[in-house]
C-alpha cells in the first residue's frame, strides 16, 4: 500500500490547510498572545493558498488514495467555496473579536482546523473517513463556539452544541457500524453494489439507516432535531455563528447527497416519503419561528433551518440533475448567509445598539451607508429567492428538479413557504430604507467588511446571472 | 451456550441503549459526559466483534480513530465544563437555561 | 448472511435477558413494598470510618489537575496509533516511517504548545 504523486496532489489543499493550522499555532505561540494579527495573516494566506490548489483540480474525476478519495467537480467546488468562506471569516472577525474583548489567537488555527474537517468530509470516499472529517470540525467548532470564555451565554452554547454533536455522532458511528455488518464495507460504492445486488431491508439494514439519518438529522438541524441549533447560534461568538450556518451545513448536506442520495440509493424507495416529511416540516418549523423574532440574528438561525428544508427537497427529488441543483443552492445559500450575517455583525457594532441584535439597529442605515444598505439588500433578495440572484435560480433547479420527478407536494410547499419567507427578509430592507433612523447612525466601517461584502454580493449576482460554470462542474459526481 | 456474533452485537445495542438513557434522563453533566463514551464504546465492541468474526481488520482499524476522537471529545468537553464550573459554580444541566427558544 | 445468523441463538440469549431482568425487578420490588423504611440523621449521613464528616466530598479541585488530566487523555490515546505501527514495521517500509514521523511531529507541536502556554507549569 502506498501513495503516488496524483495521490499526494489531489489532497493538496487539505495538507495545505494542515501546515497552515500548524503554523499558525507556532505563529501565536511566538507572539505570546499579546496580538493575533500575525496569525490571522497566515490562515488569511493559508485559506488563499488552499483555495488555488482546490480550483486547479478543476475538470479532474477520479478516485484517490487507495479508494477512501472521491477528486470530482463537487469536492473541487465545495474545496473552493469552504476556502472562500474560511478565509473570508478570517479576515472580517478581527474586528468583531476586538469589539467583543476576546484575545485569543487560537482562534485562526482553529477555524482553519474545522475548514480542513469539511474538506475532508466533502471528499471521503468512505464512512469512516467522513467520520474522521465531521469529528475534526465539529471538535474544532466546539472551541469556537464557547470561545468566549467570560460570557456565560458562549460557554453554555459551547457545552450544548457539545453534548448534542457528540450525541448525534455516536448514533451516525453505530450507523456506521451497522452498515458495516450488513455490507461487510464502509466504502460508499461497496454499499451501492451492495444494494443493487440486494435491495430488499433487514432489520439490521432499516436499524442502520435509521441511525445514520438521525445523525445526520441532528447535524443538519431538520425536525425534530432542530432544536439545539438556534440556541448554539444565539450563544456563540458572531463570526462563528455566520461561519458555522454556512460552512458546515454544507459539508454535511453534501455527505448526505453522497451517503442518502448516492450510495444507499437503490433503497431509496423506503425513505423518501420520510424524507419528504420532515423536509415539509422543517420549512413550515423554521418559517413560522421566525417570523416572531425580534433578534435578528435567531431570525437568521430560524431561517437557516428553513433553508435545510428547501435543499432537502433537492435530495429528495435524487437523480443527478437534482443533486447538481442542490449542490448550486448549497453554494448560494452559503454565499447569502454568510453575507448577510457579515453585515449584521457590522451593524450591531453601531453604537448604543450593544450587541444585542435588535431589528431596530437597523433603522435608516441604508442611505447613511450606500455599501451596507445595497449588499444587504442583495443578500436578502437572494434569501427570498428573487432573480438575478443566486437564490433565485437555487430555488428554481431545486423545485423544479422535484417537479420532474414527481414530487410536486414537496414543490409547492416549497414555494408556498418561500412567499412566508418572504415577510421576514422584507422587513429587513424595509427598516433599512423607510424607517427614520434613531440616534447616532454611525457605524465601524473596517476595510476587511467591504472586502466581504463587495465580494459575496458580487459573486451572488454573478452565479446568479451565470449559472452554467457551476452547474456544469456540481453536475461531475464521481461514480 | 456458546458466546456468538450475535450475543456481542446484542451486549453492545444494551450498553449503547444505557447510554442513550443515561444522556437523556441524568442530570449531571460529567455523567451525560460518561454515558456518551459509554455509548461510542458499545460501538467499538460491535466492531470488534464484527472484525474478528469476518476477519475484516478494517473494523479494528475504525476502533482506533473512533477512540482517539472519543478522547479529543471528551478533552473539549472537560474543558468547556470546568469553564462553566468558574461560571455557574455547579455542573448540573440545569445550569444551562440561559439561552431558550 | 448477517442477518441469518443473528436468529440462531438470539431467541435463548433473549429469554435469559428477561428472565433476569424480571427476576431481579421482582427483588428490588418486593424490597421496597415490603422493607421498613427507617432514616435518621445519623443513619443518613456517609460512612467515614467512624469519622466525623468535615467537609463536601464534592468540594472543588485544585484546576491544575484537571489540565494535566486533560493533556494526559489526549497524548495517551495517540500513542494508541505506535502499537500497531511497531507490529507491522517491517511491512510499512519507509512510506510507514515517514508518515509516521510527521504524526508524531503533529503531536509535539501539540506538546510544544502546552508547555509554552504553562499547562505543565506546576506551581
Amino acid at each position: 500500500m502506498s501513495y503516488s504523486l496524483t495521490d499526494i496532489f489531489g489532497v493538496l489543499p487539505e495538507l495545505i490547510l494542515v501546515v497552515t493550522a500548524i503554523t499558525a499555532i507556532l505563529v501565536d505561540v511566538a507572539s505570546k498572545g499579546k496580538d493575533s494579527s500575525a496569525t490571522m495573516l497566515v490562515t488569511a494566506v493559508g485559506f488563499i493558498v488552499s483555495g488555488i490548489a482546490a480550483i486547479s483540480g478543476v475538470g479532474t474525476i477520479g478516485v484517490l488514495m487507495n479508494g477512501a478519495v472521491f477528486q470530482d467537480g463537487f469536492t473541487t467546488a465545495f474545496r473552493a467555496i469552504f476556502c472562500l468562506i474560511g478565509f473570508l471569516t478570517a479576515i472580517f472577525s478581527p474586528a468583531y473579536l476586538h469589539f467583543r474583548n476576546i484575545r485569543l489567537g487560537e482562534y485562526y488555527p482553529l477555524l482553519t482546523m474545522s475548514v480542513l474537517g469539511m474538506m475532508v468530509m466533502v471528499g471521503a470516499a468512505n464512512l469512516l473517513l467522513f467520520f474522521i472529517g465531521l469529528e475534526t470540525m465539529s471538535i474544532s467548532l466546539y472551541i469556537l463556539v464557547s470561545l468566549n470564555r467570560t460570557n456565560s451565554k458562549s460557554i453554555e452554547a459551547g457545552m450544548k452544541y457539545l453534548v448534542m454533536g457528540a450525541f448525534s455522532s455516536a448514533f451516525m458511528l453505530y450507523g456506521i457500524a451497522l452498515m458495516f455488518a450488513v455490507v461487510g464495507s464502509i466504502n460508499y460504492n461497496d454499499i451501492t453494489n451492495y444494494f443493487l445486488a440486494d435491495p430488499t431491508l433487514g432489520p439490521l439494514t432499516i436499524a442502520a439507516v435509521a441511525l445514520l439519518l438521525t445523525g445526520f438529522s441532528f447535524k443538519i438541524a431538520v425536525v425534530p432535531f432542530q432544536f439545539w441549533s438556534v440556541d448554539v447560534y444565539e450563544g456563540a461568538p458572531a463570526t462563528v455563528t455566520a461561519f458555522m450556518s454556512t460552512g458546515p451545513k454544507a459539508a454535511a448536506f453534501v455527505v448526505f447527497i453522497r451517503v442518502f442520495g448516492i450510495a444507499l440509493h437503490p433503497v431509496a424507495s423506503h425513505w423518501t416519503l420520510l424524507l419528504s416529511w420532515i423536509a415539509i416540516l422543517t420549512m413550515v418549523f423554521g418559517n413560522v419561528a421566525a417570523l416572531r423574532q425580534t433578534n435578528i440574528k435567531r431570525m437568521l438561525a430560524y431561517s437557516s433551518i428553513a433553508h435545510a428544508g428547501y435543499l432537502l427537497v433537492g435530495i429528495v427529488a435524487g437523480n443527478h440533475a437534482a443533486f447538481a441543483a442542490t449542490g448550486y443552492y448549497l453554494a448560494a445559500y452559503a454565499l447569502m448567509n454568510l453575507g448577510a450575517f457579515a453585515a449584521v455583525i457590522i451593524v450591531n457594532q453601531r453604537h448604543g445598539t450593544d450587541g444585542s441584535y435588535r431589528f431596530d439597529a437597523l433603522k435608516g442605515l441604508g442611505f447613511a451607508h450606500p455599501l451596507l444598505g445595497i449588499s444587504l439588500t442583495i443578500f436578502m433578495l437572494s434569501l427570498i429567492g428573487l432573480p438575478p440572484t443566486a437564490g433565485f435560480l437555487g430555488k428554481l433547479y431545486v423545485f423544479s428538479a422535484a417537479i420532474e420527478t414527481g414530487h410536486i407536494v414537496l414543490a409547492v410547499a416549497g414555494l408556498l413557504n418561500s412567499i412566508i419567507a418572504t415577510y421576514y427578509y422584507l422587513r429587513v430592507i424595509v427598516l433599512m430604507y423607510m424607517a427614520k433612523p434613531e440616534g447616532d447612525t454611525t457605524i465601524p466601517r473596517p476595510l476587511p467588511y467591504a472586502i466581504t461584502l463587495i465580494v459575496l454580493s458580487v459573486l451572488i449576482l454573478l452565479i446568479g446571472v451565470f449559472p452554467e460554470p457551476v452547474i456544469s462542474l456540481m453536475i461531475a459526481v464521481a461514480p | 451456550m456458546q458466546i456468538e456474533l450475535a450475543h456481542y452485537l446484542l451486549l453492545s445495542a444494551v450498553l449503547f441503549g444505557i447510554g442513550v438513557m443515561g444522556v437523556l434522563t441524568r442530570k449531571n453533566l460529567i455523567v451525560i459526559m460518561m454515558s456518551i463514551e459509554l455509548m461510542l464504546n458499545a460501538v467499538n465492541l460491535t466492531f470488534i466483534a464484527l472484525a474478528r468474526y469476518s476477519a475484516n481488520i478494517e473494523g479494528q482499524v475504525i476502533v482506533f480513530f473512533v477512540l482517539c476522537i472519543a478522547a479529543a471529545e471528551i478533552a473539549v468537553g472537560l474543558a468547556i465544563l470546568i469553564a462553566i464550573w468558574r461560571h455557574r459554580g455547579m455542573m448540573s444541566i440545569d445550569s444551562l437555561k440561559q439561552l431558550k427558544w | 448472511m448477517i442477518e441469518s445468523i443473528l436468529d440462531n441463538n438470539l431467541i435463548t440469549f433473549l429469554i435469559l435477558l428477561v428472565s433476569v431482568g424480571a427476576l431481579v425487578g421482582l427483588f428490588i420490588g418486593l424490597s421496597v413494598f415490603l422493607g421498613p423504611k427507617r432514616t435518621s440523621k445519623v443513619k443518613d449521613s456517609p460512612f467515614e470510618c467512624g469519622w466525623i464528616v468535615t467537609t463536601d466530598a464534592w468540594r472543588p479541585f485544585p484546576i491544575k489537575y484537571y489540565l494535566v488530566a486533560i493533556l494526559f487523555i489526549i497524548f495517551d490515546v495517540e500513542v494508541a496509533f505506535l502499537y500497531p505501527w511497531a507490529v507491522s514495521f517491517g511491512n510499512l517500509g519507509m512510506a510507514g516511517f515517514i508518515s509516521m514521523m510527521v504524526f508524531l511531529a503533529i503531536l509535539f507541536v501539540g506538546l510544544y504548545y502546552a508547555i509554552k502556554k504553562r499547562v505543565l507549569d506546576w506551581r
